[in-house]
């Protein structure tokens, strides 16, 4: 008997694409951001010290009893309405049975044969513009497991010695949202998932009813990938990469998966139907466990919690409470901002609509918020491999800022050292700025005065050129000022003097 | 009758972490097929005009105000622990799964 061929290497992009068509599907948890939990009282909270965020019925000790928390379930139904979803009438619990660590009942309370929310669909908008339509399978409610770290030489749970568990997540509500099969992105599917999730994010962000921090965990994307012969319709069979927790990462966990597929395909290999892990060091993923009687899983109905009935007219009034669409939303702040498209659709995706829209909110004109956020802190988040709106810069910092250089008492380039201050966690910028010393040179004590005088004694002929007309060889004394002040000099402060020694009027 | 087979037994034994002899297998293979026959014969009483339903109770939507409640210390969480460290639960390492 022949071994069966289940790796390769992979092909590159270009070569994947030329013989194979991509097939995806997404299953987006998340974390709904209610004040309590799903099944119980305890809080719903990040960061706490381990157990301490939890009850009888977090730690699933015996005997205890569920009860649903009924915000979770107008959050759950606003989720479902905002991705276009039929909302069930009446739907129910399942549990889904597994044993492993971080569930501590042994099952997780999950909806299997009836969703409360089903048949939905969003229109993803692309880089250039371009509308893609994913098909929305279910959104079903849920609730999340406990937090395992895995002790060991390793951190890994490869080689790790045991492990530990903290039941703080245990419990907190989760809406888990599935696609159909996702077909025809081609070369796009990439960009596509990564835009999937993206406008999964922004929905929930903008229904406010997650704090969707990908970096925390708050949205949390599976990426199912399969890759079929050019020409033919029967899906192959699928890897799926497990907790995918960036925008980019999924970007990459999506184009890597096509790839490996294509490699191993080409080769007159099978595709192993298993879990695939993420690792954001190789941009790669590795094995997990193969898909077995792990996932069998005998859900049955949960016999502890009593069916939800919807009525049409509560499902009204939530569905008159949603805020407007994302979509919409791009739309009127592309009109009200005067952006080009093309600058629109970069500040799109790199996902600092809010950001921009608080800053403008604060005072600052949209052009000098775009600036800010897509030039200078873009580029420090990419230098830490950051998303920006990761960095913790604060819509009233930029503004802050902005109002330090209007009036005149820093220039641009201190500002940007300023920033960099305020990441470094120095505090705000106003008190950075005295702290440091970083104003600019006041003529009080006729400091910029004596700098610009120097700087003209050593630069004769260009102080020929000015006093000749060529206003603008004062460009070549701003220079020699800058030094002599350390940066902090006001450009329009020593242009001023300049024509005042030449006696030149404006 | 019902058919369960003692493979049926040994899958769902393992599925449920139980540890069974050839005997045991062999034995609730048969007692599981009585049970199931059994549970089977409710629907002879009923007509197929009644839903199936999954709860006794003629109860819908008993929800939990979003209000938070009481919670453990640290060291009330883990009083049933086998073991632990650094407050959390201690457990053997997982192999197949991250």
């Amino acid at each position: 008997m022949t071994e069966t061929l289940t790796d390769a290497e992979p092909l590159s992009y270009e070569q994947a694409l030329e013989h194979f068509d991509p097939v995806l599907g997404f299953e987006v948890h998340v974390e709904l951001n209610t004040k309590t939990k799903m099944f119980s009282s305890a809080p719903n909270a990040f960061g706490d010290e381990p157990n301490t965020n939890v009850n009888e019925v977090c730690l699933g000790l015996p005997g205890t009893l569920p009860v649903v928390n009924g915000k979770a379930v107008e959050y759950a139904v606003m989720l479902g309405l905002a991705l276009n979803c039929q909302i069930a009438e009446r739907c129910r619990f399942a549990r889904k049975q597994y044993f492993y660590p971080d569930t501590p009942k042994n099952w997780q309370t999950s909806q299997y044969d009836e969703p409360i929310a089903f048949d939905g669909y969003l229109d993803i908008e692309l880089d250039d513009g371009e509308v893609f339509r994913v098909e929305i399978e279910r959104a079903h409610m849920e609730e999340d497991a406990g937090k395992l770290t895995h002790a060991g030489t390793s951190g890994r749970i490869q080689g790790a010695d045991y492990s530990l568990v903290d039941y703080n997540r245990s419990g907190i509500p989760l809406v888990e949202i599935v696609t159909k099969p996702i077909v025809g992105a081609g070369a796009r599917a990439p960009e596509l998932a990564r835009a999937y999730v993206s406008a999964v994010r922004d929905i929930v962000k903008g229904l406010g009813i997650s704090d969707a921090k990908m970096e925390r965990g708050n949205v949390r994307c599976d990426a199912n990938v399969s890759m079929m012969p050019k020409g033919t319709t029967t899906f192959g069979t699928r890897s799926e990469t497990k907790n995918v927790n960036s925008m980019r990462a999924v970007e990459h966990a999506v184009t890597y998966e096509m790839r490996r597929h294509a490699g191993i395909l080409a080769a007159g290999g099978t595709i192993v139907q298993e879990t695939r892990h993420w690792q954001e060091g190789s941009r790669t993923t590795s094995s997990g466990r193969p898909k077995s009687d792990a996932d069998d899983y005998r859900y049955f109905p949960e016999p502890d919690l009593v069916p939800i009935v919807t009525t049409a007219a509560w499902v009204e009034e939530l569905r008159a409470q949603l805020p407007e669409p994302p979509a919409e939303r791009r739309r009127r702040l592309l009109a009200a901002w005067g952006f080009s498209e093309q600058e629109f659709r970069d500040v799109v995706a790199a996902g600092l609509l809010d950001e921009i829209e608080e800053t403008v909110a604060s005072g600052v004109a949209p052009s000098v918020a775009r600036k800010w956020w897509m030039g200078e802190i873009s580029r420090l988040a990419n230098a830490r491999d950051l998303e920006p709106a990761a960095l913790g810069v604060q819509p009233a910092t930029i503004a802050e800022l902005n109002a330090l250089i209007e009036q005149g008492r820093i220039n641009d380039k201190i500002a940007r050292q300023v920033l960099e201050h305020v990441i470094a966690g120095e505090g705000a910028p106003e008190e950075i700025v005295s702290a440091r010393g970083l104003e600019v040179v006041s003529d009080d004590d006729g400091a910029l005065t004596a700098a610009v005088e120097k700087a003209m004694a050593e630069n004769p002929d260009v102080v020929e050129k000015i006093a000749g007309g060529k206003l603008k060889a004062i460009g070549a004394l701003i220079g020699p000022v800058m030094k002599e002040t350390r940066g902090q000099a006001d450009a329009g402060a020593v242009r001023k003097i300049v024509l005042t020694k030449l006696g030149i009027e404006e | 009758m019902s058919e369960i087979s003692r493979t049926d037994v040994e899958h769902l034994a393992k599925l449920a972490h139980i540890s069974m002899t050839e005997a045991e297998l062999e034995k609730m293979a048969g007692e599981l097929a009585v049970i199931v026959d059994s549970v089977r014969s409710v629907s002879e009483a009923v007509s197929g005009e009644v839903p199936a339903t999954s709860h006794p109770l003629p109860l819908t939507n008993v929800f939990r105000e979003d209000e938070v409640g009481h919670v453990f210390t640290a060291e009330q969480s883990l009083l049933n622990a086998p073991d632990a460290e650094a407050g959390r639960f201690k457990v053997p390492a997982i192999l197949d799964e991250e």
